[in-house]
Order: structure tokens, then C-alpha cells, then sequence
């Protein structure tokens, strides 16, 4: 008999089925980068705060940035939006390049690179006026738009920031009058109506009960279909629910970098292994 | 290589995980003692010795109850991460892995029960050798969890080869019994069932080892571990007339 017919069974289960978890991982192994930081030194006076950073934020990922207090994290984030400009005797050297250009260059005008470069801070910030006006006063500054597009975009913005459905009926009052998770929503309604490429986001949950803590990582998960985005947060948890790829800093140094799933289960250096355990120091 | 790791900073966490480590070396004490005592009360033809293994599997059972328990508290209350998450995930395994022997041990006790009362049948030699070797590879992967030994995990791991020929020495001589003398298979079926009880037990040690490679080192061994158990291509040819 001829055993020509016989076919040779393949496996290839070795990819199966962890479905979102195992998509998360998958991502973060195959992206492209949409910022690249290359050999970024960052001073505070004669302090160097970041030394030789290199690392990308892969195109519509999440990427979460965990390390101590005064490990370099915070300082990374505001570096990426050009935040320190504004204190004298802070200065970044190297490069964060997106589209080939280097966005910490002078010659980069720094309100062009807000608009691609959004942030969210630890506490909800919104300014005491409407709520309608909050999301507005940002798109006012890079853009002028009719009100048919400026209610339209604003309906968008709130809507994409999953606060719609409970402020459409009171665009007009006071955002203060907001819960502390529904301003956070707010504040990060008005990064998004300026249609940035990526959202920092500093601690934003860190002023806020487990629920709203929940609805903000829900509404990051939603985001990243459009954005790209980096998350700095103290809450390993928070980062392994969030995060496709982590980087852990220390002292002003990357340490590692992976996949979510990796840095939290098998973390290849011994100081990230300590950090995350909660061996330190 | 053992990996030095300096202690949690959340001192009764380290405690929770110090217990686990002492619950999980007692549960295998207790399994090696049954295996060592259920060949013992085999060879020795001793049934009183025998019917306390049967008892004592319970102790076992409510071990692996208790650790599963602990194990799923530290996950819900500690969200342990990296080396700490993969030895609780790795405990409870092996709790599983040990229960298992168990139960292996005290099946073969009650056969050496049955068989104490059914007359001797050939060397039991290969079964006092076969039970050690299973024994120290046991003990080997226990000592290798305690001492977070990811080498040590390696060699159990890869030393299940002798188990699996003695295992199949013993098959073909007691297929050889029941030939020269149908009334011997009674016993030479139990005899065949409690090798391959202690066949099992030391996968089951090899399994433990691996588990225990994982929890030190985060990789995993290689799919393919050397085999040699050929008991299941065997054939039985009739004695020549």
C-alpha cells in the first residue's frame, strides 16, 4: 500500500487562546514605533535626571512606565511634550523623534508638538468654567472651527472620553461641579479634542476611587485604538492591566523593558525582579 | 545555583510565603514516607503496615486542600508578581502532582494486601530498586523547591530513564509468570499494576521538577524528556509447545 497519501499532522497550538491577554502580548511584540527616544540625557541644573534613554512607544499600544519615586518616569513624560521648557535650567539632550523629526529640537514650534503630544495629570484639572468651554479651550488655541464643528467635535471629544451620557444635559454648568472621576474623564476630553497622536497620561488615577480607577483604564483600552499612549504609574497592578509593554526605570536609567505579560510573570534583570516583588532596597 | 533574593519588604508576606514553602516540604515528606512504606509493606508481605498507608492518604488529600486554599488567598489578597507569583502558582501544582502520588501509594498498598495473601511470586528485587530510585527522585524535586534549585530541578528531571527500564524488566518477567503458570496471574497483575504505579510516580517527580525549573528560572524545560518505558510496543508470544 502506498503511504504517499499519508499527510504529516502539524501543530501550531502554541499561539491559542488567551484571547485579549495573548492579543495584548502579541502587540506588543509586532508594533511599530510612533515616538522613538534615542540617547535622551535629561538635566535639572547640573543633576542629570535621565541618562542614555532609548526606548520606543509602539503605535497604538499602551505603554506603562513604572520605577520608585525620583527614578526618572515622571521626568521621561514631561521630556516628551517638552514640559520642562518652561523652568530655566532644565535641559534635555538627544532625541524624541516622530516622523523622522526631533520633537525637543528648538526649532520645533512646542505648541505644534502639544497638539500631537497630549498629557493627563495625576489630578483632575479642570478650569473653572463651563464644561462645554473646558473641552473648547484647548481646540481654540490650535484651531478655528465654525460652532456647528466646534459642537460636533465637542460631542465627539466627550463622547470618546466616555462622559457624553452624563454631561449632555449640563454642557453649560460649572465642570467643578463634576465627580473627581467624571473631571478626570473631563480633562481627558479636552487632550483628545485637539486629535493628538499620543496621550501621556501622569498618575491618572492615583486621586480616584477603584471604580473611577476602572472606568479610566477601561476608557485607555478604548483610546489606544487611536492613540498611542504612555501611562506612568506607582500601581504595578494598574500597569499589568493596562499596559502592552512596561518599562521599569531606576536612577535615572531604563532597566528593562517587555511585554506586560513577561515583565510580570519573568523579568529578565535581577533589579526589576526586586522592584516588582516588593524586594527593594 | 541557588538564587539569593533579599526579603519582601512586607515582612508578613514573607511569612505567608516561608509557610507555603514548609506546607508544601511536609506534603512531600509525607508522600515520599508513603511510597517508601507502601514498598516496604509490598516486600516485607506486611498488611498491618499496608492498611496504615491507605489510611494515612488522607492526610495527603487534606494537605493539598489546605495549600490550594492558601494558595488562592495569597493570589487574591498579596497580587504576587514575577518569582513569588510563579512559586505560588508552582506550590499549587506540585500539591497536585504530590496528591497524585498518593493516591499511587496507596493503591499499591492495597494490592500488597491482596498479595500478602497469595503466594510469592518470583524477586521483588526490581520493585525495592524501581521505588527507591522513584524515592530519591522525589526527594531530589522537593529539595529542589525548598532550595529555589533550578539544577538540581534539571537532573530529576532527566534521571526518570533508569525508573522506566527497571520498569520494563519488570513487565517482561511477570508476563514471563503468567505464562509458565496461569495461577499466577492474580498476583502478577497486581504485581504489573503497582510498577506501573511506581512508574508513574516517578513522572510524577519529573513533572514536580519541572514545575520547580519553571518557578526559579520563569523558562520552561525542553517538550521532550528521555523516555525509555517500551512496555506499551510489547508483545506476548506464546511459549513454544
Amino acid at each position: 500500500m502506498s503511504s504517499s497519501t499519508e499527510t504529516v499532522a502539524t501543530e501550531t497550538s502554541s499561539s491559542s487562546s488567551f484571547g485579549g491577554l495573548q492579543a495584548r502580548s502579541d502587540a506588543a511584540i509586532n508594533a511599530t514605533a510612533r515616538v522613538s527616544v534615542r540617547n535622551l540625557d535629561f538635566f535639572y541644573g547640573e543633576t542629570k535626571a535621565l541618562k542614555s534613554i532609548n526606548f520606543d512607544l509602539p503605535e497604538k499600544q499602551v505603554t506603562g512606565m513604572i520605577g520608585p519615586s525620583g527614578c526618572g518616569k515622571s521626568t521621561l513624560l514631561r521630556v516628551l511634550n517638552r514640559m520642562y521648557s518652561l523652568y530655566p535650567g532644565q535641559r534635555a539632550t538627544g532625541e524624541v523623534l516622530m516622523d523622522g523629526r526631533n520633537m525637543i529640537a528648538p526649532s520645533v514650534d512646542v505648541n505644534e508638538l502639544r497638539a500631537k503630544v497630549g498629557m493627563v495629570f495625576q489630578k483632575p484639572t479642570p478650569f473653572p468654567m463651563s464644561i462645554y468651554d473646558n473641552v473648547a479651550f484647548g481646540i481654540k488655541l490650535h484651531e478655528r472651527l465654525s460652532k456647528a464643528q466646534m459642537d460636533e467635535r465637542i460631542e465627539w471629544a466627550l463622547s470618546r472620553a466616555a462622559i457624553w451620557d452624563e454631561v449632555k444635559d449640563r454642557l453649560d454648568r460649572s465642570a467643578l461641579g463634576l465627580s473627581g472621576g467624571q473631571q478626570q474623564r473631563l480633562c481627558i476630553a479636552r487632550t483628545i479634542a485637539v486629535r493628538p497622536e499620543v496621550i501621556l497620561f501622569d498618575e491618572p488615577t492615583s486621586a480616584l476611587d477603584p471604580i473611577s480607577t476602572l472606568k479610566i483604564e477601561e476608557l485607555i483600552d478604548e483610546l489606544k485604538r487611536d492613540f498611542t499612549i504612555a501611562i506612568v504609574t506607582h500601581n504595578m497592578q494598574q500597569a499589568a492591566r493596562c499596559a502592552d509593554q512596561v518599562a521599569f526605570f531606576y536612577l535615572g536609567e531604563l532597566v528593562e523593558i517587555a511585554p506586560a505579560a513577561q515583565m510580570f510573570t519573568a523579568p529578565k534583570q535581577k533589579r526589576t525582579q526586586e522592584y516588582i516583588t516588593g524586594r527593594f532596597g | 545555583m541557588t538564587q539569593e533574593m533579599p526579603e519582601h519588604i512586607v515582612r508578613s508576606y514573607e511569612e505567608d510565603l516561608k509557610r507555603l514553602r514548609d506546607m508544601v516540604a511536609r506534603m512531600g515528606g509525607l508522600a515520599e514516607q508513603q511510597v517508601a512504606d507502601a514498598t516496604t509493606a509490598l516486600t516485607r508481605r506486611d498488611s498491618e503496615l499496608a492498611a496504615e498507608v491507605v489510611k494515612r492518604d488522607a492526610q495527603l488529600d487534606q494537605l493539598e486542600r489546605e495549600i490550594e486554599a492558601f494558595c488562592v488567598r495569597l493570589l487574591a489578597l498579596r497580587q504576587p508578581m514575577a518569582s513569588d507569583l510563579r512559586f505560588i502558582v508552582a506550590t499549587m501544582k506540585i500539591s497536585h502532582d504530590l496528591e497524585r502520588i498518593g493516591d499511587y501509594a496507596r493503591n499499591g498498598a492495597k494490592r500488597a494486601i491482596v498479595l500478602a495473601t497469595l503466594p510469592v511470586i518470583g524477586s521483588l528485587n526490581g520493585f525495592a530498586r524501581m521505588a527507591r530510585l522513584v524515592q530519591e527522585n522525589l526527594t531530589a524535586a522537593i529539595d529542589a523547591l525548598v532550595q529555589d534549585d533550578a539544577e538540581a530541578a534539571a537532573r530529576v528531571w532527566g534521571a526518570d530513564e533508569p525508573v522506566d527500564d527497571i520498569y520494563n524488566g519488570i513487565f517482561r518477567e511477570l508476563l514471563t509468570h503468567m505464562m509458565e503458570d496461569p495461577r499466577n496471574i492474580t498476583g502478577a497483575t497486581h504485581l504489573l499494576f503497582i510498577a506501573k504505579n511506581l512508574e508513574r510516580i516517578g513522572d510524577h517527580a519529573t513533572n514536580i521538577a519541572e514545575t520547580v525549573h519553571y518557578a526559579v528560572r520563569g523558562d520552561s524545560l525542553p517538550e521532550d524528556r528521555p523516555k525509555s518505558d517500551s512496555s506499551a510496543f510489547a508483545v506476548v508470544r506464546p511459549p513454544e509447545a
